[in-house]
């Protein structure tokens, strides 16, 4: 299980142009961070080179508590961005049932999500037919749905409502005191205590 | 259940929402097998001696519809993401994907494909080697096809770029097949050229999902 995390020395180009270089961070477990910066400085494409999926042009991010960087990324994370990657033709539940079971979840850890979002009604709804809060609950949802301690959100609380923020902020919360880690990138401060990296400062 | 028979599940339950499952490739066919007989003329004879023939070829053209949306909506969508963090290896759900495929159109196809033959004068023996080669060789069609598919992630007019890079690849599978079902049709067998078949099929479920992953990734980065 992933017990940190450690940026080093991070570089990332996209074609031309260098996004940051050299930036270098820890987070231990039980810690948020709030990745911040003006848009197009690089929070996101930081999200995706932690995953894995982005090579970054030199440094490297190592996890504490596994060996190989690819095994921790392989049932460690959970990565969430604009993209949420729900099918707007099929139902919250399909969608929802299949990310988590996907990520290693069970029928009871989906349950316990849909009841922490609330999402009892609007499951048997199509995708494209919940107003943007709504599915990003439903994208959220998955976190809880399939427990993995890294979580990297990109700009999560956005479209949602005061309420649901100061409930996703619980959730938050409750990852964090189970030992979880969390890297978001956002705008508006996050609704735990976090410590702050600003890329591309 | 395991990661991905929950994936097959998916991919099968989205081959229908992407578009009817196996109906459009099943119309495309029944359409194009229906208009070559027009085009070759009114001489029976004919076009019983190239039934087989045209009926696996068009099989293979009829292979290439609805690969254009493989991958694509999965990229755009951002669900690649989720499927390139999820404990199986991105190979293994590049092959649950053409897999997936296969059994969406592909199966249906091969069913189709001698009734196809049968209506264009081709003997009713030849129907078994008809099937075998649609079978093995849609599966070929498939993996090569999804290969194409990853390749031509994130272009516009994906699909015309599949069928460009994806036609060259066909070549062997439909020589081979075509070789199998004239050697059927003059009653002398035909095993080695399905066997030919097999084998390239086999090559192509081995070594496509490995260059579909690195596609995908380089798509992702």
């Amino acid at each position: 299980m992933i017990s940190g995390l450690l940026v080093d020395n991070l570089t990332i180009r996209r074609g031309e142009r260098t996004l940051f270089s050299g930036l270098g961070f820890s987070a231990a477990a039980g810690e948020a961070v709030a990745l911040t910066g003006r848009n197009g400085a690089g929070k996101t494409s930081l999200l995706r080179a932690v995953a894995g999926l982005l090579r970054p042009a030199a440094g490297e991010v190592r996890f504490a508590g596994v060996e190989d960087a690819g095994e921790a990324r392989a049932r460690g994370l959970h990565l969430i961005g604009h993209h949420d990657g729900l099918k707007g033709g099929r139902t919250a539940r399909e969608e929802l049932t299949f990310a988590a079971r996907w990520s290693g979840g069970t029928a009871a850890d989906i349950d316990a999500a849909a009841r922490a979002l609330d999402l009892g009604r609007l499951l048997d709804l199509e995708v494209r037919k919940l107003s943007a809060g709504q599915r990003r609950r439903v994208a959220l949802a998955r976190l809880v749905a399939a427990p993995r301690p890294l979580w990297l959100l990109d700009e999560p609380l956005a479209p949602l409502d005061s309420l649901w923020r100061q409930r996703i902020g619980e959730v938050i919360a409750g990852h964090l005191a189970g030992g979880g880690i969390l890297l978001a990138a956002v705008h508006d401060p996050l609704p735990v205590a976090a410590r702050t990296v600003e890329i591309g400062a | 259940m395991s990661p991905l028979l929950v994936l097959l599940r998916r991919e099968l339950a989205l081959t229908w929402g992407r578009g009817g499952g196996p109906l459009p490739a099943l119309a495309f066919y029944a359409g194009v097998t229906t208009l070559l007989p027009l085009a070759v003329g009114p001489q029976p004879e004919r076009l019983a001696v190239i039934a087989p023939g045209l009926a696996w070829l068009a099989l293979a053209l009829a292979s290439l519809l609805s690969l254009e949306r493989l991958f694509e909506r999965d990229f755009e969508d951002g669900a690649l993401d989720l499927l390139a963090l999820g404990e199986p290896p991105l190979e293994a759900v590049c092959a649950i994907k053409a897999l997936a495929q296969w059994l969406a159109t592909g199966l249906p196809l091969a069913l189709a494909a001698p009734v196809a033959a049968l209506m264009m004068g081709a003997p009713l023996a030849l129907t078994p080697m008809i099937v075998a080669c649609a079978l093995v060789g849609g599966l070929a069609f498939a993996f090569v096809g999804g290969l194409g598919a990853a390749l031509a992630l994130g272009s516009r007019r994906g699909g015309v770029l599949i069928a460009v890079i994806v036609l060259p690849l066909f070549a062997p599978p439909v020589i081979f097949g075509g070789g199998a079902l004239d050697l059927a049709a003059r009653g002398l067998g035909g095993m080695s050229g399905l066997l030919l078949l097999c084998a390239w099929s086999a090559a192509a479920v081995a070594l496509s999902p490995l260059a579909m992953a690195a596609a995908c990734r380089n798509a992702l980065d």
